[in-house]
């Protein structure tokens, strides 16, 4: 099924997680922040939350300094 | 508290605006002292750590403040530039559980961060344990790059974040005082915008 990930069309597994999608796209879980349709999923909701078709993905991932 | 110098209505704003800068080292210490300059009225600064020797090269502290509290040295600086400034300080370690307390009623909280997992922790826990607040981000300032590959980007509807995306300070050679006051800029900037009623990057 698609998902748009930042505004990239992308293929994941049917009942592919947002935890799933992190892992996909290479993604260190505890290093990402997700946004699924304008809401924001939180690390602890990310393994339960199933994707569904046409969803936008908005994802964030840091890397250090500050 | 002095006015700044844009006109009643953006004083008045930036007067009234609270703004939280989520850790205090080379980030937080400059986007502190430019919002205070530019007139921010209450401010909430946040951090765990003790001003250290190797910090002088990019922090925005003196070789008198080796061994103080970020917190305790920062407030100093923040207040001899604006001596009625409404400081609130929280010396301590943000988690996901008191994000939201120590940065309560603010309208952008700076994630100034050093530690990725840290970023990614509270920019989660303010869009999610908040309705209104918007977050100033930054990822990637480090090394002698380009000024111009670092930018502000609006990512999420209440996310912005500002760097070039990729520079890791744990690759090469690490932090520079000029660079990571680049991203500071951007971060400030980003934070006056918004206050003012800007929402665009």
């Amino acid at each position: 099924m698609i998902v748009t990930v930042n505004g990239t069309e992308t293929d994941v597994p049917e009942g592919a997680t947002a935890e799933d999608l992190v892992t996909l796209l290479g993604h260190r879980t505890d290093r990402v922040a997700l946004e699924i349709d304008g809401e924001i999923c939180p690390r602890y909701r990310r393994a339960s939350t199933v994707l569904r078709p046409g969803q936008r993905v908005e994802l964030v991932s840091f890397v250090g300094g500050g | 508290m002095r006015r700044s110098p844009f006109g009643p209505d953006a004083s008045d704003r930036l007067a009234q605006a609270r703004v939280g800068i989520a850790g205090c080292g080379g980030m937080g210490s400059h986007v502190a002292t430019a919002l205070v300059r530019t007139g921010i009225g209450h401010i909430v600064i946040a951090d765990f750590d003790t001003v250290e020797e190797s910090n002088l090269f990019r922090q925005c502290y003196t070789p008198a403040d080796v061994g103080r509290r970020k917190t305790e040295a920062l407030s100093d600086r923040l207040l001899e530039i604006e001596p009625d400034l409404d400081l609130q300080v929280y010396d301590g370690a943000i988690t996901a559980d008191n994000a939201c307390d120590v940065f309560s009623g603010c309208d952008v909280v700076c994630e100034c961060f050093d530690r990725p997992e840290m970023k990614a922790m509270l920019v989660e826990s303010i869009l999610s344990g908040t309705s209104g607040t918007r977050v100033v981000s930054c990822s990637g300032m480090a090394g002698f790059g380009s000024s111009n590959d670092i930018v502000t980007g609006r990512r999420m509807s209440r996310l912005y974040v500002c760097g070039d995306g990729s520079s890791d300070s744990s690759d090469g050679p690490g932090l520079t005082a000029a660079r990571v006051m680049v991203c500071a800029g951007h971060v400030a900037n980003m934070t006056v915008r918004l206050v003012l009623g800007h929402d665009k990057p």
